[in-house]
């Protein structure tokens, strides 16, 4: 048994080594057939802008950087020359937007042609590297991971916390990969929101107001959190893991064209589901379904004692592949929009998007059945069902970024801080990116009615770029999943959903669901605490026999099901619910003995 | 009003915070062991790498500063009960008008030749898992000597770092002496096939040392039997840890004896917890318990009592719980090893042998006296009143799903145990509610009819 585990493990890590390396194992050419444009005026001046430069007609192939970095400094020699052109003698009958090459434009154009243009060792051999990659990687997990369903079944958290993978950072380290990623972030994004500086320091003084509020308002400065007992506890793996995650998510969100040797991989595949090439999307969702499905399969064995779990598991599995990947792509091949039923405004953040809502409309029945569903989920289907259920029937049975934190994300769920301070920080940031959101929203569907972009000091086109890039795509992405080996796996539920906020007040104020504790028989052994992904204390509730209503909980059940002594259940029920979760019910003495002081 | 509290443990933490919650006395909780409370019991999952010691901690640090908690770790060497002050090994005085012992409990020892050598200890405190610790590279065996709760939690230790591990059992089925023979035969069961090598009916004759004051085997009293090893475990229970006091004025039996008030025969002394001796209990209790629940009850009593809130100690219907590898294990009520004649008892056995219902009640008034459950876990505070209230078992057993505490989605086996009674009986019960918290919460705020 052992044995093969190894084996899956080195299989494993080869494939992973071959994934890595095969972002070098291409060879680029420009040609007139290749330079994937459609736009003719763009199109021509491009290609004598490479002409010019030597690009088109060098003979030599090039590695996919240095094509790159020629490719889009032709690119950036046509935008001028277009420019220098429409102003010297504007075309006739050509909108200006129609005949100048816009810095997106370039963008896709460069991912389009670095696409097109593959030659050399992947390209010509994509089957061979889909199987050493995607296959080599699923046989090597599985073989890692199917042998676990012959252990005795049982809690099965023996020595995480001996391990460089899963042991976590301590606070130093961890301050300084939380430090360098805002910088970088705002960094970037000073470029993002070309050289405006404007929105990268208006998010530095909200970051340094929060701050500033969970330490004076909140009076945590004096309280500081525990530190590390032991030393040297950092996991060097997982930094090591934590910082690979952290570069694909930068590659696939601003540097796409460094990562089409993987896209090439999964063409087939897309053509096949939707009948359309790959984009790095349709990467992402494979990559995201086979790893939430793997990461299933060992969720399940590792807790197939406790059915809560097992229906759980499946039931994220489920959403992830088909509601998530496999349906909208079928979408797209009957020609409709692409939809996911399951994703909710204000985690879908650009649902009321003027592009979006006008898809939907124009898409007959469908597009106005998928618009009115989308509207009924956010405002009926949340609150009801959260009435009901709590939480927990979004975020850990149907949400994306829940199926993969409870799959992918599971052997870091001890990682989350369970501190007061963390408590504090976690209610500002959250209800703020709710904030956010909703204004952001707002604006969005103010121009959408009236055609008008300028609201006060904004403009609502620019006020959603920078939330698309901020909370879309900085931090859900990589923080929320290249901080898995850093601060546990739902730290962008815990910090920064919106949804999760939204269905959090509704739990919080309005729900029968609430975590029961049984009695006097909490030991106050803190494996509850440990286990829970979203930072509860939970063993603070259970040692005073108090039942816990918490908005963040998303009802994963791994309290419950780490409790040796049976003392925590995951339950609806609305009666006494604000008595029974009020501080201090004593257990032993009756309680008509006991006055409970403020 | 100086209040002084000896020991950080459960019990005496439970003073500490009792004491706060409802006076403004000046609290100081003097230990030897850690500069903070944690979790006695969560010992285990520090070395199996569950949990960091910062995790078995209930409390932040700050906790103890913000609620104006002093703590003091040093050890007291001796009482001065005239004066009312503690000699500190350091060499502080710390005068106190009220004192709290809450020493806690030591580990056994029967003078086995070779118990105080080197990687030989018990499981009590952080020195034993230090110890454990600090030998456990390249054990090839490690035997453990004692079997009861701490005995499987020390052998689960091993095993969770892959140590082979021998335990040595007295009794003729693991804990017999206080579960009932269907149980232990379960655990038993259970342990072995976890391939521990589990030896019944053999004591310990000595343990060997390797020439370096180390233990490096044991012997079997009963066949002479040499077990090479290089730790052994000794977890025969523990005692109170009096020792330092015996000279005093105390009256020391077991334990610390004290009444019901907790207080011992000084004035303004109290005990609590593993080193206190009740010397009259109430009935069908024990003078001496040393589990978890009894010394954060008592905790909370001796506070209501010195803050001038007199309250008797009543540790109501007894209960406890553990867990034996990967079976959890409740206990409400009576359940004795061997059911009295005056008992009848339903027991109930899931096929797989991993999960087990007991209702023990009484013959004549069938009032239900005990719960036990194996791998299933059961509501304490519905179990608690139907105990209380004496609850015919035809009653108990139609609403037995009021009890169900299993996750959501667990299969349940209340119909079962209907069954069982029905077919042992001849009568015709039927299971009426199905599990809802609605109905349980109704349940208990129900006065007794």
């Amino acid at each position: 048994m052992k044995t093969i585990q190894k084996i899956g493990l080195f299989i494993f890590l080869g494939a992973l080594a071959i994934f890595t390396a095969s972002l070098g194992l291409s060879k680029h050419q420009l040609n007139a057939d290749n330079l994937s444009v459609t736009n003719e005026y763009h199109k021509k001046a491009i290609l004598e802008a490479a002409t010019n430069q030597g690009l088109l007609g060098n003979s030599t192939s090039l590695s996919n950087i240095a094509f790159i970095k020629q490719l889009r400094q032709s690119m950036f020699n046509a935008q001028t020359a277009l420019n220098e052109s429409f102003s010297k003698n504007p075309p006739e009958g050509i909108p200006e937007w129609d005949y100048k090459l816009g810095d997106w434009k370039i963008g896709d154009y460069v991912f389009q042609t670095v696409k097109a243009s593959s030659t050399g060792l992947l390209p010509n051999n994509r089957n061979l590297f889909f199987f050493l990659t995607f296959g080599m990687a699923l046989i090597g997990g599985l073989l890692f991971i199917l042998p676990k369903f012959l252990q005795a079944p049982g809690i099965k958290n023996d020595g995480i916390y001996h391990s460089s993978l899963t042991r976590g950072l301590t606070f130093g380290p961890r301050a300084v990969f939380i430090g360098a990623t805002i910088l970088g972030v705002l960094l970037y994004g000073w470029f993002y929101m070309d050289g405006k500086l404007f929105w990268p320091i208006l998010t530095l003084v909200v970051i340094t107001i929060i701050i500033f509020l969970v330490l004076y308002k909140e009076k945590q400065n004096s309280l500081s959190p525990a530190k590390s007992a032991s030393p040297n506890v950092t996991a060097s793996l997982g930094i090591f893991s934590g910082i690979y995650l952290i570069g694909f998510y930068i590659l696939l969100y601003w540097a796409p064209e460094y990562m089409t040797n993987w896209i090439l991989l999964v063409d087939p595949i897309s053509e096949f589901l939707s009948g359309n090439p790959a984009s790095q999307w349709f990467l992402y969702g494979f990559l995201y379904s086979i790893i939430v499905l793997v990461m299933g399969i060992r969720m399940i064995s590792k807790y197939r004692h406790n059915k809560y779990q097992i229906v759980r598991t499946f039931s994220v599995m489920f959403f992830q592949t088909c509601f998530a990947f496999i349906l909208p792509e079928i979408l797209i091949r009957l020609n409709q929009p692409y939809f996911d039923f399951k994703n909710i405004w204000p985690l879908d953040y650009d649902f009321f998007f003027d592009w979006n809502i006008n898809n939907l409309i124009n898409s007959g029945g469908l597009g106005i059945f998928m618009l009115v569903w989308g509207i009924t989920l956010t405002v009926l289907g949340v609150p009801i069902i959260t009435y009901f259920f709590g939480k927990r029937w979004y975020c850990s049975w149907v949400c994306g970024c829940g199926g993969l934190a409870e799959t992918m994300g599971d052997p870091f769920r001890q990682l989350s801080d369970k501190s007061l301070r963390a408590w504090k920080y976690e209610r500002y940031i959250i209800h703020g990116v709710l904030v956010f959101a909703v204004f952001m929203t707002l604006m969005v569907l103010y121009s959408y009615f009236t055609g008008s972009r300028d609201i006060l000091f904004f403009n609502s086109d620019v006020v959603r770029k920078w939330y698309g890039f901020l909370i879309g795509s900085a931090f859900a992405g990589i923080v929320g999943t290249g901080f898995y080996p850093l601060m546990g796996n739902r730290t962008w539920c815990r910090f920064g959903c919106p949804l999760a906020a939204y269905l959090g007040l509704i739990q919080k104020y309005k729900s029968r669901f609430r975590i029961t504790t049984n009695g006097g028989q909490c030991i106050s052994c803190g494996n509850c605490s440990t286990y829970c992904e979203m930072g509860i204390d939970v063993r603070h509730y259970a040692q005073r026999g108090q039942d816990i209503v918490r908005s963040s909980c998303v009802g994963c059940g791994v309290c419950s099901a780490v409790c040796p002594r049976g003392v925590l259940r995951l339950e609806n029920g609305s009666t006494d619910i604000s008595q029974r979760a009020t501080e201090l019910r004593t257990i032993h003495i009756s309680e008509s003995e006991v006055k409970i002081l403020a | 009003m100086h209040i002084a509290i000896i020991g950080n443990g459960i019990s005496g933490v439970t003073a500490a915070r009792w004491l706060r919650k409802l006076s403004d006395y000046k609290v100081t909780i003097i230990s030897s062991e850690t500069q903070h409370f944690y979790s006695r019991p969560a010992l285990m999952y520090l070395y199996m790498g569950h949990m960091r010691f910062e995790d078995i901690k209930p409390y932040e640090d700050w906790f103890w500063k913000k609620n104006r908690l002093d703590l003091i770790q040093d050890k007291v060497t001796s009482i001065d009960f005239n004066s009312s002050v503690l000699h500190l090994e350091k060499g502080n005085l710390v005068h106190y008008d009220k004192l709290i012992l809450a020493v806690g409990s030591k580990s056994n020892k029967f003078g086995w030749p070779g118990q105080d050598l080197q990687r030989v200890s018990g499981l009590y405190d952080l020195h034993d898992l230090q110890n454990m610790e600090k030998y456990s590279e390249g054990l090839s065996r490690a035997v453990i000597v004692g079997g009861g709760l701490i005995g499987i939690e020390m052998a689960e230790m091993f095993h969770s770092r892959k140590i082979p591990v021998t335990l040595l059992v007295r009794e003729s089925s693991y804990w017999d002496n206080v579960l009932p023979e269907e149980e232990s035969a379960m655990i038993t069961r259970h342990i072995r096939s976890h391939h521990f090598d589990l030896r019944l009916n053999v004591n310990l004759q000595e343990i060997e040392d390797n020439g370096q004051g180390e233990a490096c085997a044991v012997i079997i009293k009963e066949t002479g039997e040499r077990i090479p090893c290089q730790y052994v475990g000794l977890t025969p229970g523990v005692s109170p840890n009096v020792e330092f006091l015996k000279a005093s004025d105390l009256n020391i039996g077991k334990g610390i004896q004290v009444n019901e008030y907790l207080e011992t025969n000084i004035k303004n002394v109290y005990a609590i917890g593993d080193c206190a001796e009740v010397t009259h209990p109430i009935e069908g209790r024990r003078p001496i318990e040393a589990i978890w629940y009894t010394g954060r009850m008592m905790g909370e009593t001796a506070a209501r009592t010195i803050c001038g809130k007199k309250a008797s100690y009543n540790p109501g219907i007894w209960f406890n719980s553990a867990k034996f590898l990967d079976i959890e294990y409740q206990v409400y009520g009576h359940v004795p090893n061997k059911t009295p004649d005056h008992y009848e008892t339903l027991y109930w056995e899931h096929q797989n042998g991993e999960k087990a219902i007991r209702i023990n009640f009484d013959k004549n008034s069938n009032a239900v006296v005990g719960f036990n459950l194996m791998g299933i876990r059961y509501r304490h505070e519905v179990c608690e009143k139907w105990l209380k209230e004496k609850t015919p078992v035809s009653t108990v057993l139609q609403d037995l799903s009021l009890a169900n505490f299993d996750p959501e989605f667990y299969k349940m086996y209340e119909q079962d145990l209907v069954d069982l009674y029905n077919q042992k009986t001849g009568s015709d019960l039927k299971l009426k509610s199905k599990r809802s918290l609605n109905k349980v919460l109704q349940f208990l705020k129900k006065s007794k009819a």
